[in-house]
């Protein structure tokens, strides 16, 4: 009998972790991020029902049948059908359920007046890059790249555009406002996560990866490499700033008249 | 014959399939001896043990582990488990010893190559080891070995240079001997069966060993690819991943026109498939042990069969669902989100049939049926995480987290591993002629299954937390601070769980002399490797309890019942 009810045992200490929510998503700062929520309960609640019910019957069926002679059996054509379809049902149910949250993150274009930011990962920091006020990035050469100097994305400012471009360590973004952020890597494979957000994309060089977000809460989260880039992967670590608008251009004219 | 022939270098498939067990014995314990150091570091990074720096002055001098020695720790934790212990004992160990038993032959079709494809893994496991031993230590970059981290030499990191170069080796070596294994497999369960055994009529054991021999065929051959050219990227100035413009550590590379996301497919074309000959082997062994020790049949034989190869052929075209976040075309994520889903109605169906496999049965309770019902358990815990994971959208919160480390060690790590142990307490008294004892067993599985669940449960909900994976140190982020309760209970349970596994080793070593004798068909089972010489088949391979007849169980080499 100890095993039913070990397996009663784990299966309600897992559940109740997943009802008291000790441990659990941090709150969402924008409506992708509450969507998100509210589709992983879903999964959740049909999950979760099945997650006890398989457990159930297996711990009851070794409970049940113990001393007693064995039913021959070999199948049910009809049983076996009804399981494999439902199945069957419901996993493709929950792809196509999915795909509605995935096209709102990835496959939607940046609506127009988005504020677009340059991201480079490397071992082990990160640096993004705004425009200035042309709105247009300027050329780079990895040749200038140069962090002691204060040149991470190897601005060239014989180009005009690269002149008033920005650089900074955070991301600082105005709330409510469309972000597209253009990532690209110099050396090793970086991820780009931000809890709050609840989304994560790779940094790859020799590629330039859109990430397409909107922040509406004002506050400070953090972003954490979540790809294995080395030893000092554990420290890559930055912050995404919300601000409202006004304190955003305000802090853009701080930073251009640093440069 | 010497010694020498008769036991190491011996061309007889049950020594093979025991050496093959004792590598992945061996294998497993410095495997869980990394994972102990590496839960013990999370929980104490500030700890000071004489023992680290002992077993490595240049990483951990002054006893404190450096995060390089960290991931390097876990890379070969990844690797040592996944290589040389999951597919190793399961499809190799057990596949030698009982392939031609239960099908009845006199041994694998091509001995010699099966004596060629051991000692190629046990070189392979050699020069793995080696890494720890030149200078920079072992790798950093995990199992997967992601360039341009693992393409560019020590640039990127101590362990990337000699110590990333022997891990190539080491894998490519490792496919080499799966691959010769894999056309031994298939050609032996091809062409060598005895009279009477159809297809159809083969133990679930044989079906599954022959599913994962044709994955293993499949998917080494392009591993072995992969490798060669990370190899030739490494060591021959190619660039098949690294593109032009890499600054690494200041240095700009030559290099151009690779991608790194190529690697990541040729990885995971061979890595996903590579779960499933972790786990169908299993699948086969828990179908049979279940079936026994229910008196019953297995439910829906049939189905079972086709299961195992739905699995085996979708499980080669799920990779995608590696590399939802690594850059992909996003409209790619929804064929690869379809299908994976998909693959989870035959690993349902199999649940579904082993559930009814010991519904209305006679159970026989003792430590191998233990196993095999934990096996279950474990296997529909770890499964339908899956659910998430397979989705694009809810995997781009999850990738790279805890929650997929608990997915993977519940699905493919520990259930595995459960199904080891019912193998091994099932066939002991077949190799040994004695039982291992049921008491030390009963404690050992009692403690694992809820040490293994009180594991990997709670990395379910750091990953919730977002609490990323491969990290040497939790310190830097405010966000990781409130689960230090969680890590330090996950690292007491590791600990426990860890220490009764050497119980099992006790046990294992101590019955070969001392254990309880068996008699020749101890578990009255049907299936051949426990008849006296059969000399034809007369019957599937689960004739349990089948009315009318006067015992519970009729062997399948029996004429009447």
């Amino acid at each position: 009998m100890l095993l039913p009810l070990c397996i009663l045992l784990v299966t309600l200490v897992t559940a109740a972790g997943f009802v008291v929510r000790r441990w659990w998503f941090p709150p969402p700062i924008n409506e992708y991020a509450s969507w998100f929520d509210s589709y992983f309960n879903l999964n959740l609640a049909v999950t979760g029902v099945v997650f006890v019910l398989v457990q159930l019957a297996l711990a009851w069926s070794i409970a049940r049948f113990r001393n007693r002679p064995a039913r021959h059996t070999e199948g049910n054509n009809r049983l076996e059908w009804i399981w494999t379809v439902s199945t069957l049902v419901v996993f493709v149910s929950a792809a196509a359920a999915g795909e509605r949250l995935w096209s709102a993150f990835q496959l939607t274009a940046s609506p127009t007046g988005a504020l677009v930011i340059g991201v480079s990962g490397k071992q082990f920091a990160w640096n993004f890059r705004y425009t200035g006020a042309d709105g247009k990035f300027g050329r780079t050469k990895v040749s200038l790249i140069n962090d002691a100097s204060g040149n991470p994305f190897g601005l060239d400012d014989s180009d005009e555009a690269s002149k008033d471009d920005i650089t900074s360590s955070q991301l600082h973004v105005p709330a409510g406002r469309p972000i597209e952020l253009r990532m690209t890597s110099h050396d090793v494979l970086h991820n780009f996560f931000v809890r709050e957000l609840r989304i994560k994309q790779d940094l790859v060089p020799g590629m330039e990866i859109p990430l397409r977000f909107r922040a509406d809460k004002p506050g400070t989260y953090e972003i954490a490499c979540s790809e294995l880039c080395g030893l000092g992967h554990h420290q890559m670590r930055s912050a995404l700033v919300v601000v409202t608008a006004e304190e955003f251009e305000s802090w853009l004219r701080g930073k251009a008249s640093e440069r | 014959m010497s010694f020498l022939r008769r036991y190491v270098f011996s061309t007889d498939h049950k020594v093979i399939g025991i050496q093959y067990y004792l590598l992945a014995l061996f294998a497993v314990f410095v495997g869980i001896a990394f994972s102990v150091i590496m839960r013990f570091h999370l929980s104490y990074p500030e700890a000071k043990v004489r023992l680290f720096e002992w077993l490595w002055p240049a990483t951990a001098s002054g006893g404190v582990m450096t995060p390089e020695l960290y991931l390097s720790l876990m890379t070969m934790h990844g690797t040592i488990m996944v290589f040389f212990v999951l597919t190793t004992a399961p499809q190799s160990g057990f596949g030698n010893y009982f392939i031609p038993l239960q099908i009845g032959a006199e041994d694998m079709a091509f001995p010699v190559l099966n004596m060629l494809s051991f000692w190629t893994t046990l070189v392979a496991f050699l020069v793995l080891c080696a890494a720890f031993f030149v200078e920079g230590g072992a790798p950093l970059s995990g199992w997967t070995a992601y360039p341009p981290l693992s393409a560019v030499g020590s640039i990127a990191g101590p362990g990337q240079g000699l110590g990333q170069t022997l891990w190539v080796v080491s894998i490519a070596l490792f496919c080499a001997g799966s691959l010769m294994g894999a056309i031994n497999f298939i050609t032996t369960i091809l062409d060598l069966r005895v009279a009477g055994m159809s297809l159809m009529r083969m133990p679930l054991t044989v079906w599954s060993w022959f599913v994962a021999a044709l994955i293993s065929l499949f998917a080494f051959a392009v591993l072995i690819v992969g490798g060669v050219l990370l190899l030739l990227d490494r060591e021959a100035g190619t660039s098949f991943f690294l593109p032009a413009g890499l600054l690494i550590n200041d240095r700009l590379l030559p290099n151009d026109g690779g991608s790194p996301l190529l690697f990541q497919h040729l990885f995971w074309f061979f890595g996903h498939p590579e779960v499933y000959i972790v786990i169908v082997p299993g699948m086969g062994v828990v179908s049979t042990v279940l079936s026994v020790f229910s008196r019953k049949p297995v439910f829906g034989y049939k189905a079972m069969v086709i299961a195992m190869f739905s699995i085996g052929l979708l499980g080669f075209i799920v990779w995608g669902h590696h590399m939802f976040s690594s850059g992909l075309n996003p409209y790619s994520a929804i064929a690869f989100s379809v299908l994976t889903l998909a693959i989870g109605t035959p690993s349902a169906i199999k649940t579904f049939n082993w559930i009814a496999t010991i519904w209305g049965g006679q159970l026989r309770l003792n430590v191998a049926m233990l196993w095999a019902l934990g096996f279950v358990s474990l296997f529909v815990s770890g499964g339908i995480t899956g659910l998430y994971l397979g989705q694009p959208a809810l995997d781009s919160y999850f990738h790279d987290t805890y929650f997929v480390v608990g997915h993977f060690h519940l699905i493919m790590g520990v259930a595995a591993i459960f199904a080891i142990f019912a193998a091994t307490y099932y066939w002991y008294p077949k190799v040994t002629g004695r039982y291992l004892s049921e008491t030390i067993g009963r404690i050992h599985f009692y403690v694992t299954f809820l040490g293994v669940y009180g594991i990997f449960i709670p990395m379910h909900y750091a990953g919730l937390a977002g609490n990323p994976r491969r990290y040497a140190d939790f310190a830097q982020y405010d966000f990781l601070k409130d689960l230090t309760v969680l890590h330090k209970f996950i690292t007491h349970t590791a600990f426990t769980t860890a220490a009764v596994q050497l119980l099992f080793l006790f046990s294992l070593f101590w019955c070969v002399r001392r254990g309880r004798l068996a008699g020749e068909n101890p578990w009255q089972a049907t299936t051949l490797e426990w008849a006296h010489h059969p000399a034809a088949v007369h019957r599937g391979p689960y004739e349990y309890s089948v009315p009318g007849s006067r015992k519970d169980f009729v062997m399948q080499n029996e004429t009447a019942s």
